[in-house]
């Protein structure tokens, strides 16, 4: 059974979402994501400042297995970027949750996150894909 | 639930990730595939490959049979336990399988016989195959070895480790071993082959002891590796995948498979010569290439490869090399190409480099 954080939110398309405050967001891909590419060997991801719709693809991930797209969360503007995966891709991997993390979002629609997953939701998502 | 070979409750044991493979529940890795693959380029890993379909051929048309049978000759084999690397065609000149063969005795003595490794895959298909090309030979029979599971121990590290745990007389003989040879000793077969690019061993064990074998190379500190790494090993070292690189449309002329044709004697008829002679004088339009993306990304199978924006063939295997650091494929392309061409990398055209198909062998980078 894969790692699903209890203080973060989910989408289906595998990502999670930490509130920062502020209308501040921090997003990455989930455990159970990082299981099913296998080692990961690329990530592409978005300049800072680049601006994003829900849904808009952000990145992509490479590994061994396939490439696969990373959709936005929510709408947002992009203010960091995790540069260290440039380097270390395999973070990814190792700690999806911690120095794994993608990118942060400065939210332009905070209402947004209303539609989000708690925990137990992707928790049965996951399964239900299983 | 696929077939199980004898090592499933190790690979469970060793939280081995298992994936449907040719209808067998095999391990594609036991954690991190590329820490596996970086443990055969630089120590020593070990595969279950106990699916792979073992034949036996005997009889005294045994080898007059295989000389028909096979691209590749035979006869090339001049010594106990030697291999030979081969096509099995079809009239046509494509690719049935791709498989080993091992001279078992003495050449050219009574009771002379082989043993042939074909791919799981393929199982059904070149039983079929094999039986159906006896017909013509009085004397010649196919036994299958399902009781022997099969352990591909490779790395540079690979025969002193196996030389740890066997016995005495086992140990000297995988010590007198030459690259390409395989011997049998009390039941077990030690062969000096593999699909990685290392040195290494493939044995043959009875199944009931394999599963104490693999613990006792586990024990000794050969890493488990699954068919991930498998496949990162063998494109690194530039070896087809049979299904991807080639098949029954494909010619092995058009698969870099041209060194594995023995023309020579000219009067030997093997299935599909005549095929692959029409192909030789018309002129082969399409040769397998090596492809080296220097910049981010992974080239993948059914890629396109383009030349100034025109369609030029297609990738057959691709993926990330972990000892390059960057991304290789394998593509069959039109024999025309020059040293740099374009794929199309999901709608993106990136600049790759044209290379003979072989890129690392024994740790080290083979291309400039």
């Amino acid at each position: 059974m894969s790692d699903i954080p209890s203080d973060l939110k989910y989408v289906a398309s595998h990502e999670w979402i930490r509130d920062e405050g502020d209308g501040v967001v921090t997003i990455g891909i989930t455990d159970h994501a990082q299981d099913l590419l296998g080692d990961v060997v690329f990530v592409e991801l978005p300049e800072v400042g680049a601006e994003f719709a829900t849904g808009d693809d952000l990145g992509v991930v490479e590994s061994v297995k396939a490439a696969s797209d990373v959709y936005a969360p929510l709408s947002g503007e992009v203010i960091a970027i995790n540069e260290e995966l440039e380097d270390a891709p395999e973070l990814v991997n190792s700690d999806p949750y911690g120095d794994g993390w993608f990118v942060q979002i400065r939210l332009s629609d905070e209402s947004e996150t209303d539609d989000l997953l708690d925990a137990d939701g992707y928790a049965e998502l996951c399964e239900a894909e299983s | 639930m696929g077939q199980q070979t004898a090592l499933y409750q190790k690979h469970l044991q060793m939280n081995a990730k298992l994936v449907d493979f040719g209808g067998w529940d095999m391990p594609i890795n036991y954690g991190s595939q590329v820490e596996e693959h970086h443990k055969v380029r630089t120590d020593v890993g070990m595969f279950d490959v106990s699916h792979m379909t073992v034949v036996d051929v005997t009889g005294a048309d045994a080898k007059e049979y295989l000389r028909y049978l096979l691209a590749n000759d035979v006869i090339r084999l001049k010594e106990r336990g030697k291999a030979l690397y081969s096509g099995m065609l079809n009239e046509t000149g494509g690719v049935v399988d791709d498989l080993i063969v091992y001279l078992m005795t003495d050449p050219d003595v009574a009771g002379e016989w082989f043993r042939v490794v074909v791919n799981c895959g393929t199982r059904e298909k070149d039983l079929r195959w094999m039986a159906d090309h006896t017909a013509g030979f009085d004397n010649v029979a196919l036994t299958e070895r399902p009781e022997l599971a099969m352990v591909a121990i490779q790395g540079p590290n690979a025969l002193a480790r196996v030389i740890s745990v066997v016995s005495e007389s086992r140990g000297k003989l995988i010590e007198n071993l030459k690259p390409f040879q395989g011997l049998e000793s009390e039941g077990w077969f030690f062969a000096r082959t593999g699909y990685t690019g290392e040195d290494g061993l493939e044995v043959m064990v009875p199944e009931e002891y394999v599963a104490d074998f693999w613990q006792a190379l586990a024990d000794a500190g050969v890493a488990p590796c699954g068919l991930g790494a498998r496949d990162t090993l063998r494109l690194e070292a530039g070896m087809n995948l049979y299904g991807s690189d080639m098949d029954e449309k494909i010619s092995p002329l058009s698969a870099n498979m041209g060194w594995t044709i023995a023309w020579e004697p000219a009067d030997r008829d093997f299935v599909g010569r005549q095929a692959l002679e029409n192909q030789r004088s018309a002129g082969v339009k399409q040769k397998l290439v090596g492809l080296v993306l220097e910049s981010r990304g992974v080239l993948r199978s059914h890629q396109k490869v383009m030349i100034n924006g025109e369609e030029a063939g297609e990738i057959t295997s691709g993926t990330f090399s972990p000892t390059l650091g960057c991304s290789i494929a394998m593509a069959r392309v039109s024999a025309e190409i020059a040293d740099t061409c374009h794929v199309d990398m999901r709608g993106k055209l990136v600049e790759v480099k044209v290379v003979k198909p072989s890129f690392v062998r024994n740790g080290a980078k083979v291309f400039s």
